[in-house]
């Protein structure tokens, strides 16, 4: 079986339409963090408790806040959690630190529940310093790949083509941030994991294409960039359909049926998989392009 | 076949065996249920579990904790080991708790990460680590001193609401005050203290009131002065842990004066047990029963010689627990107790910790992440659901995509996951890289990166096929044209991965693990291994059409 074999689609020539798509994928992402007012951070870097707890029956929302209210705990965020035998409580860190919070929460349910007993399933306590550190990390270990990354592609490409591929790899992760903003989660340590695979991912993908743009310039001397470029994309196209289609496979599964504790980092790696996929077609390839197209103008107005 | 070759084949055997050997001691554990595992002899059991896959907390359930010393109050030469001594005790109260395998581990300058794997009463665990359990044996002040003190702080209380205005020692309502009233302006403080057996007591509802009022007062300067050592007072204030019911009255606390100095602290204390009947007046009361050390039998020995009919306190972590009238002297290698309202638990857990020692210094709870059993064993289920299916998705599409040299991608597939495990199962013990939540979504990550490499060499190979090379040229094309580019996008995902295992903890490094492991096997598997098949099959059958 084959397909998209000997195909002749003219990637570039829509670029500009892929330009605008892209800016404006970027564009609601970012409208939607700031009009959040900022990404929502999980506990891991807010600081905080995280207390799951699952139910034997269904339970409100209300049943649990006003439990909560009784025993002095304030302005804490219940959602249900796959199902709604299941809940998260989140709250400040100040009162945890006072008190026993999961063995408190679990009596004071159990207390005014007496016929839906709650089993304890998770806490997770980070205190403010913490998370404060766990910020830094986090960006230092984006920073890092990024410059280890930057690093490797200039030693291997031209600069141009390392330029293209950052790019593409700053627009990946910013639409995905942007995708996580929408949908309402919350920004923890697996999901910093996430975007550094998709960081990862997508350059793999840009890569292949590089390498194929570099054997066919040699093969294809005489031929403007812009075909070659084109006839790289085609040529590759079989592959990276493949390959996506194969680490999706495996990517939807775990965010279908992994639970629900993984269900934030597999939706991170979708959305990355997905744009990372596209952005190597249509990101990465053609601003190499724009760069060589400007640079050509330049030198003939010399 | 050439010698090359040989050694190819003798090479990619090798490899598969060892593979297959390590994880099958995973295998094997994973997949034995509770009753055959305590069937099996200690010795072997102990042995397979050495050899097997270390499941994360996320996954087996247990107890990480990152706990923060404060070394800020320590004499130079205490600080020094501090941290060493700090993780002795918590090691000491831990083994007497009963978890299995628990690691404890210095961080930095002032951390300690503590996991305990399967604990059952994450609650309790957490009391017992990071208390500090100051026990001590202070003499009470005499009730004369008593009443000093209670007048300093009278006076000292009426300046201070004087001065705010909120209290005048004038009548208000221009009448001659009454004798009460007088007595009231005056003792604005010791006015609410009732006395039994010479000892002051508050309503238990007065309690927060007079520890607001102490604390508008300079304490330390209103306290009379150690006659030894003027800059510091000779008392200070500690309440009783319980609260009293005299009669059918109310519940009233006890308002203790106490010597600054104590005269015996718990490091004297050499063995603690539960035991009831401690207490005469409530004899199933659960208590500690503690003995002395031979110096610190010898001061409590001359104290109590030396002040018979005095109150003696027992206090822990600030709170007096006890303070008996002293009788007589108590001869070094009586056992001494602390008892009062605890439950069985709590005084079980108490003789833990003043056997283990006392905390060099105290500790705060920074991190914590626990995992209950159940969810661990929910992950451990949905994770290897969502695995199963991807994998027989992608073995699906490989065997339509590519047909027989799909297999060939599969059995690397395989191969790939076998190394992972295996190489997982045998790195150092200490600390081998366990296998977490992400981790297993590292994995499973794994199966769809993992045939990439394929994917490129045999899209390469079908290229080749296609410009009407013979079938050997055209394998040996394409594995050389695609090895280059394999390099290039793997090199990526692997710096992103390194990165991973230098910054992230638990977790998250845990899926660092994973996914480079299983980036470098399927280099392995992809590049050599199938090679490997294709070129044995193609030399032994000669090949005219290849199944891609």
């Amino acid at each position: 079986m084959e397909f998209l074999v000997g195909t002749k689609f003219n990637f570039l020539g829509h670029r500009r339409a892929a330009f605008i798509l892209s800016a404006a994928l970027i564009l609601i992402g970012v409208v939607s963090i700031v009009v959040q007012g900022g990404l929502k951070l999980g506990i891991d870097f807010a600081g905080g408790v995280l207390l799951q707890v699952r139910f034997e029956n269904p339970v409100s929302a209300e049943d649990i806040r006003s439990t909560l209210d009784a025993i002095g705990v304030e302005e804490a965020e219940i959602q249900h959690f796959g199902g709604n035998r299941e809940a998260i409580i989140r709250m400040s860190a100040e009162w945890a630190e006072e008190h026993d919070a999961a063995g408190e929460v679990l009596t004071a349910l159990d207390e005014r529940m007496p016929d839906n007993p709650a089993e304890f399933m998770r806490e997770e306590l980070v205190g403010p310093k913490v998370g404060q550190e766990l910020r830094g990390k986090a960006a230092m270990a984006i920073l890092y790949a990024l410059i280890g990354i930057l690093i490797y592609i200039s030693i291997r490409f031209e600069f141009k083509f390392a330029v293209g591929a950052v790019a593409a790899l700053v627009h990946d992760v910013a639409i995905t941030l942007g995708f996580f903003s929408l949908s309402g989660r919350g920004l923890t340590l697996p999901v910093i994991a996430a975007l550094l695979t998709i960081v990862g991912y997508s350059l793999n993908d840009t890569i292949v294409i590089y390498d194929r743009i570099r054997e066919d310039r040699r093969k294809l001397y005489g031929k403007s960039f812009v075909d070659i470029v084109n006839i790289s994309l085609n040529e590759s196209l079989s592959r990276t359909v493949v390959t996506s289609v194969t680490t999706l496979l495996v990517v939807l599964c775990l965010f279908i049926f992994g639970g629900e504790v993984i269900k934030d980092f597999a939706f991170a790696l979708t959305i990355g998989i997905i744009v990372g996929t596209y952005s190597s077609i249509y990101v990465a390839s053609p601003l190499v392009v724009e760069w060589q197209i400007a640079a050509e103008a330049r030198k003939h107005r010399k | 076949m050439t010698s090359n070759m040989r050694w190819k084949v003798i090479l990619v055997l090798l490899v598969l065996v060892l593979a297959a050997w390590r994880s099958s001691y995973t295998f094997r554990f994973l997949s034995m249920n509770e009753t055959e595992k305590e069937q099996m002899a200690a010795e072997q059991l102990e042995d397979l579990k050495a050899n097997s896959l270390s499941l994360g907390l996320d996954l087996q359930g247990g107890m990480h904790i990152v706990l923060e010393v404060d070394k800020e109050g320590l004499p130079a030469d205490e600080a020094v080991d501090a941290m060493e001594r700090a993780v002795e005790v918590i090691t000491n109260r831990i083994d007497q708790f009963g978890v299995a395998e628990p690691s404890i581990q210095i961080e930095g300058e002032n951390r300690i990460i503590v996991q305990l794997p399967g604990l059952k009463d994450e609650q309790r665990a957490k009391r017992l680590i990071g208390r500090t359990a100051l026990l001590e044996f202070i003499a009470v002040a005499p009730p004369a001193e008593t009443d000093i003190v209670l007048r300093s702080i009278d006076r000292a209380l009426i300046d201070t609401l004087t001065a705010s205005g909120e209290l005048s020692l004038e009548s208000e309502t221009g009448l001659p005050l009454t004798e009460a009233e007088q007595l009231a302006k005056e003792h604005p403080f010791s006015i609410r203290a009732r006395y039994l057996q010479q000892l002051p007591f508050f309503l238990e509802r007065d309690v927060e009131w007079a520890q607001e009022q102490l604390e508008r007062i300079d304490l330390d300067n209103v306290l009379p002065a150690n006659p030894t050592d003027l800059s510091v007072p000779r008392y200070r204030i500690a309440w009783g842990q319980e609260a009293r019911q005299f009669g059918t009255e109310e519940r009233y606390r006890a308002f203790y004066v106490l010597e600054r100095e104590a005269m015996l602290t718990g490091s004297a204390i050499v063995s603690a047990d539960v035991r009831p009947g401690l207490d005469q007046e409530n004899p199933n009361a659960p208590g500690v029963s503690m003995r002395l050390s031979r110096a610190g039998g010898r001061t409590f020995a001359k104290h109590t010689g030396s002040h018979i009919g005095e109150y003696l306190a027992v206090v822990l972590d600030g709170s007096v627990y006890k303070a008996p009238v002293i009788k007589s002297r108590i001869p070094a290698g009586t056992p001494t107790s602390i008892t009062g309202g605890f439950t069985d638990e709590e005084a079980k857990d108490l003789a833990i910790v003043l056997r283990a020692g006392k905390l060099p210094a105290p500790m705060t709870v920074i991190e914590e992440r626990t995992v209950g059993p159940s969810l661990g064993r929910d992950s451990i289920t949905l994770g290897l659901r969502a695995m199963v299916i991807g994998f027989i998705l992608v073995v699906i599409f490989m065997l339509v995509y590519y047909k027989a040299s799909g297999g060939i991608a599969v059995a690397a597939l395989v191969a790939n996951l076998l190394i992972v495990i295996g190489i997982m199962a045998t790195l150092p013990v200490n600390p081998r890289p366990a296998l977490t939540l992400p981790g297993l979504a590292g994995l499973i990550l794994t199966i769809g990166m993992a045939v990439d490499a394929n994917v490129l060499i045999f899209e390469r190979i079908r290229e080749e096929l296609r410009n009407q090379k013979t079938v050997r040229a055209a394998i040996r094309d394409g594995y050389e044209r695609a090895f280059m580019t394999i390099m290039d996008a793997n090199v990526t995902t692997l710096i992103a991965a390194a990165v991973l295992l230098r910054f992230g903890s638990g977790p998250v490094k845990g899926f660092g693990v994973t996914l480079s492991l299983g980036i470098l096997a399927s280099m392995f598997t992809a590049i050599v291994a199938t090679r490997v098949v294709f070129d044995l099959i193609t030399v032994k059958w000669n090949i005219k059409k290849l199944s891609i």
